[in-house]
């Protein structure tokens, strides 16, 4: 068994900024354990521009972004391995590695971020009828074939889901040469971003059809035609509106989980809301001293909250390992009123980070809104929100004054108001 | 009158746009100027930034991902593309390095987004 101080599961964004923020913090223990080959993570197949407004003040390209993070931990000499998967972690911290340079090894650790990321929900995880010929892919599943093996996955697509890796994708396939005919969206809105539906849609006449599913899937070896419907209300599909889109491939986007099969071995609880793990503000999960940053914790569309949240993680991880678990009294927070969750789901007493940051989603679209912070029924924080999304994620920072209004036994509530 | 949305950054602000004097186009909606200028090259001149990858020999993967160093033309976005067709560069291939120089005439490169090693 190697000890060790730190050790950060996943080289993504995520695990690279914890790693940074770790060192930054005095710690120089530390070991970054990465499945694939090279280190950064998703970012290293999403080619387009757009990332890094936030944290470097300029438009990067995903591997852009990620090297930037790559070169800070090189520049740290801080210890990775490539190519070694980690299988199971318990909750007294021993993790165990696979890798073909090293064979199976286990580590203990005094504290474990896990920063493995997402990854997509697959065709069984969403029901659509029909054949199980070849020609349908995952959207990011399709984009690593382009973007990185340089295989061109159809000719003539369709995609469903209109979040931001479709509509990404919907551009992509057309730079390749192909049709892209439809992009299909169950939903009466879109979770992507604005700028991406002008600039990968519109800039190329391809139609966004809202409140639409596909029901059937025809073909014998490759897919021939989908059979798209409108659906109701209920997000039902009205048989009587079915047409045939004839194309020999279709994309399915159709959302994020959070990767947490190793937080299950180690007892970490989960919620049944993000799919990530419950965490304070610190971000530790109920396992002392394991702690979860980036899209592992919750799907996030902006890699630069990822790399922020994830500097935290590696800060308090560093504090855990010099001090130990300070804090025991947790006021949780609950949502209400079109919140559908916030994180961290639980603030110790004293929050020694000078000011906290919430991140949330809300259930729907909604116009002319605050949302809105209260402790036992008294408003402690509000911000007016022209309109708000499930696509885009909230944030919310609490100043020291207004933690200090929190204590234990109290409620706080955060929901969303009418303005 | 014309409504846009503004695609220089995430927050897609929502940009009207008056370009009944061509000499004198008026934004509204911007938060900040890039959303400005953003308009009125939209109304005389749209241009987008053009990211996609080229075939690496050697490499320990397939394909190098590109960025065009600057926006160039909407209308010529394909035929930048093609250029990239022809073209294969010879691992190690470095961020930064330039895939293809001075596009159809723009004074715009291909550059390379991603370090691809040698296999
Ligand atoms: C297909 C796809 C496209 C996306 N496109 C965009 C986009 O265009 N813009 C954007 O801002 N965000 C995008 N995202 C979101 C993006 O994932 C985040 O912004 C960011 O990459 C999250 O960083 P992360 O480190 O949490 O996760 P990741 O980047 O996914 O990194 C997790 C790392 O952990 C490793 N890992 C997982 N399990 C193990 C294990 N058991 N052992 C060892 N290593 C392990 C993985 O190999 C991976 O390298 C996309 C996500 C996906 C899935
Ligand atoms: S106007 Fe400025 S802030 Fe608004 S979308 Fe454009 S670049 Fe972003």
């Amino acid at each position: 068994m190697i000890e060790k101080n730190l050790i950060i599961i996943g080289g993504g964004p995520a695990g690279l900024a914890a790693a940074k923020s770790a060192y930054d913090s005095g710690e120089r223990d530390i070991l970054i354990l990465e499945r694939e080959n090279t280190l950064g993570g998703i970012l290293n197949q999403c080619i387009h521009n757009g990332f890094g407004l936030h944290t470097f003040k300029e438009e990067l390209t995903g591997p852009e972004y990620a090297n930037r993070y790559v070169q800070q931990v090189l520049a740290r000499n801080i210890e990775y391995k490539l190519g070694a998967t980690v299988i199971s972690v318990t909750n007294d911290k021993v993790i165990t590695c696979v890798s073909e340079a090293d064979g199976l090894v286990k580590y203990h650790a005094k504290a474990i971020i896990l920063a493995c990321g997402c990854r997509e929900r697959p065709r069984g995880g969403i029901n659509i009828a029909g054949s199980r010929c070849a020609g349908v892919f995952s959207a990011g599943t399709a984009q690593k074939l382009v973007n990185i093996d340089g295989y061109m996955v159809g000719k003539e697509v369709v995609i469903l889901g209109s979040g931001d890796i479709g509509l990404i994708m919907a551009r992509r396939m057309t730079f390749e040469g192909a049709k892209v005919k439809a992009v299909v969206e169950l939903m009466p809105y879109s979770s992507g971003l604005n700028r991406n539906i002008v600039q990968c849609l519109k800039d190329f006449d391809i139609p966004l059809m809202f409140s639409h599913t596909v029901v059937d899937i025809k073909g014998k070896d490759r897919v021939e035609s989908v059979v798209i419907a409108q659906v109701d209300e209920k997000l039902q599909p009205i048989m009587s509106t079915a047409q045939e889109i004839k194309c020999d491939t279709l994309l399915l986007s159709v959302g994020l989980l959070p990767e947490n099969e190793l937080a299950k071995f180690a007892n970490v609880q989960l919620s049944n809301v993000t799919g990530g793990g419950v965490v304070d503000d610190k971000m530790m999960t109920n396992v002392e001293g394991i702690f979860q940053c980036g899209n592992v914790l919750h799907v996030h569309d902006l890699v630069d909250f990822v790399s922020e949240e994830s500097e935290l993680a590696g800060k308090c991880a560093v504090d855990y390992i010099n001090n130990g678990k300070t804090e025991s009294d947790y006021v949780e927070l609950q949502t209400s009123g079109g919140v559908r969750y916030v994180v961290p789901q639980k603030i110790s007493r004293k929050v020694d980070t000078g000011e906290l940051k919430l991140k949330m989603r809300v259930a729907n679209v909604f116009k002319n809104r605050r949302l809105v912070v209260e402790v036992d029924g008294e408003e402690i924080f509000s911000k007016k929100r022209p309109v708000v999304a499930p696509g885009e994620m909230e944030t919310i920072t609490l100043k020291a004054d207004q933690l200090d209004k929190v204590s234990k036994g109290q409620s706080v509530v955060v929901c969303l108001k009418e303005v | 009158m014309k409504e846009m949305i503004c695609i220089c950054c995430p927050m897609g602000c929502h940009l009207q746009v008056d370009d009944s004097d061509k000499t004198n186009i008026k934004v509204t909606g911007n938060t900040c100027p890039r959303g400005e200028k953003y308009a009125k090259d939209e109304v005389t001149a749209p241009k987008r930034m053009v990211t996609s990858v080229v075939r690496v020999k050697d490499g320990v993967i397939a394909m190098a991902s590109v960025k065009t160093s600057a926006p160039i033309d909407k209308a010529k976005i394909f035929e930048s593309l093609d250029l990239l067709k022809g073209i294969e560069l010879v691992a190690p291939v470095k961020e930064g390095d330039i895939a293809y120089k001075d596009i159809l005439g723009s004074g715009v490169d291909f550059i390379v987004t991603k370090n691809v090693a040698k296999k």
